[in-house]
């Protein structure tokens, strides 16, 4: 059922008939064979490196999976949660690398605004797109994972939206995955001056236990005084690997609301960077893990204030049960010009079990004199005093467990805008909370 | 039918360490009944082993609900059986709005047979309620997209406690200090808005250090706790006026022993208090 066995491996044989196929501008097929050069000098990541001591991919075997070598027959595609009963100003949907279908409402199209696959677009906007492509926000010589990302990148969208543009309806763009299949999207997100938009982006798998691979980017880029209203929802299968780099470009006074919710995945380890490039430039970035089995979730965010007069506020909060594990590290990079910073981050984890456990490593690295920088960090169980309280109201135990771990994630949802948004996840964690005693 | 709950020679410890040396107490559905009584003497552990506080644990004793036994209920099967009790010092659950914690605590309440996932009382239906009830109390209707406790001053807290009795209507409260932190209007009006909303049609076991409280809900009987016991009981006021007006001296040296049970119990918190 799936496509992507035709080839075996990502050796460089796999790779060589990769890039014959996809008949794309030479400029690409170069930044793509400087990647796989890179990708096949590099070594995966050490254990003992401060990224990865806390996550262990010792079980992770490249060879099982394969490159995404024919489409990949596309029927019944899991439905969206994010943009159910929302009116949509374009969608596109990528199973297994592939884009199945995307659609951009014609008042929009006549505005300027892209959406669409990525692969494709860059056959007619290859100007534009080798602008932006791997050029300031991923680079694809970080690390093994993004090396290979950089050489095979397939699937995945982009969203373009010219100057002073205001997109006021949510655009989604949904990747899909098979058991076993191999998503290696790259999302390209470019906002021009004074632009807005909406994104929904939602990563699921056809089957709740599926397997696979993932291995993606997402790069935004805001110019001056745009507005970004970014909501992601990783929701694969229980038996993905997720690895994952993710930067965001401000400049000067433009605005980012970013909502990350992990809910999926075996394992997944995620970079999620903002630059606030631009004085004035400001952020909000939530993030929501529920964790349940095996699974470990490991985030690595940073805000980075580049530019005087920046705000910066990462809220992440996760619930964890069974044997699962998440790793959050905060950094809070100030630079020397950056005076007048106003930076936040905080990390809340809820253990909902005996054996879960939650790494939480907030840092500052400062080098302006002029800032306010604060961050906080508390893990800890369920107030056993809350749930009396609510059984006392008649609430089951069960029942008040659900409705304080519901109550401890909605601090990051009250922030989400779109309150379809904020249902669907409202509704996702709810059916995850699982039985107690 | 006459609605009884009946405590029976009731000791309770908590943590091993006995607090309840033998309560007896028999309230029928209709009466108010004050429970006075120095700080330790064991008010609220009686309050919380009503309820079933996994913490308070009943040694000795039992506590019936016409003729059901409660010590064999968890929690929520106790308030929905009818039991009720206002928090001295009601916790705060952030995330979750008063409207939303309300509408399943009385859909629940309301329908004790409800299993998990069954509808909840319908969202207008429920609102509509909601807000005439906060009419009645006077409370800003705010309140109920506010999260539960989260942040509200002392007199926000125990009017949120009213709220919530006037809403599930229980056969039986327990108010343990609902004026506590409250300035003489603000009990004035607890005191009119617990007979408003239908006090005497509950019987109330209202714990209280003064007598405005009561004002609007006269007790029939007033209960003396000393060192874990009831040691007195009187009825009407009267006993309740004495207290207030002249302190627990007397009773101290009538019941001697229980006197000196009290203290013991008060001591381990003059410590913590005073460190």
């Amino acid at each position: 059922m799936t496509g992507i066995a035709a080839t075996a491996g990502f050796n460089s044989a796999a790779f060589d008939a990769f890039l014959q196929n996809r008949a794309e501008p030479d400029w690409l097929q170069k930044m793509r064979q400087d990647s796989w050069d890179a990708f096949c000098q590099m070594d995966w990541p050490a254990r003992n490196s401060e990224e990865w001591q806390r996550t262990d991919i010792r079980l992770f075997k490249l060879d099982r999976f394969a490159l995404p070598a024919s489409p990949p027959v596309a029927t019944d595609l899991p439905a969206s949660l994010l943009s159910a009963g929302v009116e949509l100003a374009g969608e596109a949907v990528s199973l297994d690398s592939y884009g199945v279908r995307s659609h951009l409402a014609n008042k929009w199209r006549e505005k300027g605004v892209l959406f669409g696959p990525l692969d494709e677009l860059v056959h007619q906007h290859g100007d534009l797109v080798r602008k932006h492509l791997f050029a300031r926000a991923a680079n694809p010589h970080y690390d093994k994972f993004a090396a290979l990302h950089g050489a095979c990148w397939s699937g995945g969208h982009l969203l373009y939206v010219p100057r002073n543009v205001v997109v006021d309806e949510p655009l989604l763009s949904m990747s899909a995955l098979s058991d076993g299949g191999v998503d290696l999207g790259h999302t390209l997100v470019i906002l021009e001056e004074g632009a807005e938009a909406t994104l929904l982006s939602e990563k699921t798998s056809r089957e709740e236990s599926a397997g696979g691979l993932h291995c993606g980017a997402l790069e935004v880029l805001q110019g001056a005084g745009s507005r970004l209203r970014f909501v992601h929802l990783q929701n694969w299968g229980k038996g993905v690997w997720h690895f994952a780099h993710q930067k965001a470009i401000l400049e000067r006074n433009a605005s980012l609301q970013w909502t990350a919710a992990a809910l999926g995945s075996r394992l997944s380890k995620v970079n999620q960077h903002v630059d606030l490039a631009g004085p004035g430039a400001e952020c909000d970035v939530n993030g929501v893990m529920f964790t349940e089995g095996k699974q470990h979730l490991s985030y690595h965010t940073q805000q980075r204030h580049m530019a005087p007069g920046c705000r910066s506020n990462f809220l992440y909060k996760s619930a964890l049960q069974g044997a699962s594990r998440t790793v959050w590290r905060g950094m809070i990079r100030v630079d020397k010009d950056a005076q007048q910073t106003n930076g936040y981050q905080r990390n809340d984890n809820l253990l909902l079990s005996d054996s879960c456990r939650a790494d939480s490593i907030p840092g500052l690295q400062i080098e302006a004199d002029d800032v306010r920088c604060t961050h906080g960090s508390t893990s800890g169980r369920v107030d056993e005093e809350l749930i009396f309280y609510a059984c006392c109201r008649g609430y089951t135990r069960q029942e008040a467990i659900r409705a304080i771990v519901i109550g401890f994630f909605q601090q990051v949802f009250d922030r989400i805008t779109i309150e379809s948004v904020r249902e669907a996840l409202g509704q996702a964690i709810a059916r995850r909370v699982q039985d107690y005693e | 039918m006459t609605e009884t709950l009946r405590i029976t020679d009731l000791h309770v410890s908590v943590e091993g360490k006995p607090i309840l040396h033998g309560v007896n107490l028999k309230m029928t559905r209709g009466e108010t009944h004050a429970l006075m009584g120095p700080n330790g003497s064991g008010k609220s552990t009686l309050g919380m082993a009503i309820m079933g506080h996994p913490k308070y644990e009943v040694t000795q004793g039992a506590i019936t609900l016409n003729d059901a036994n409660i010590l064999e209920m968890a929690p929520n099967e106790r308030a929905r059986a009818g039991l009720f009790m206002a928090f001295q010092r009601p916790v705060a659950i952030p995330g979750v709005k008063m409207a939303d914690f309300l509408r399943h605590a009385t859909t629940n309440v309301r329908n004790p047979e409800r299993k998990e996932g069954e509808d909840l009382i319908p969202m207008r239906e429920f609102r509509k309620e909601l807000r005439s009830r906060m009419e009645q109390l006077s409370i800003d209707p705010e309140f109920a997209r506010r999260y539960v406790n989260d942040g509200f001053s002392g007199g926000e807290m125990k009017r949120a406690e009213i709220l919530q009795l006037a809403m599930l209507q229980p056969k039986f409260a327990i108010l343990d200090e609902t004026d506590s932190g409250l300035d003489a209007d603000a009990v004035r009006l607890a005191s009119l808005s617990i007979a408003d909303i239908g006090g005497a049609d509950m019987g109330l076991l209202i714990i209280t250090h003064h007598d405005k409280l009561l004002e609007h809900n006269r007790p029939d009987y007033t209960h003396v706790m000393l060192g874990g016991r009831i040691v007195e009981t009187g009825n009407g006021v009267e006993l309740a006026n004495e207290l207030h007006d002249h302190g627990y001296d007397r009773i101290r040296g009538a019941y001697p022993d229980a006197a000196a049970n009290n203290e013991a119990m008060e001591k381990p918190e003059q410590t913590e208090s005073a460190s």
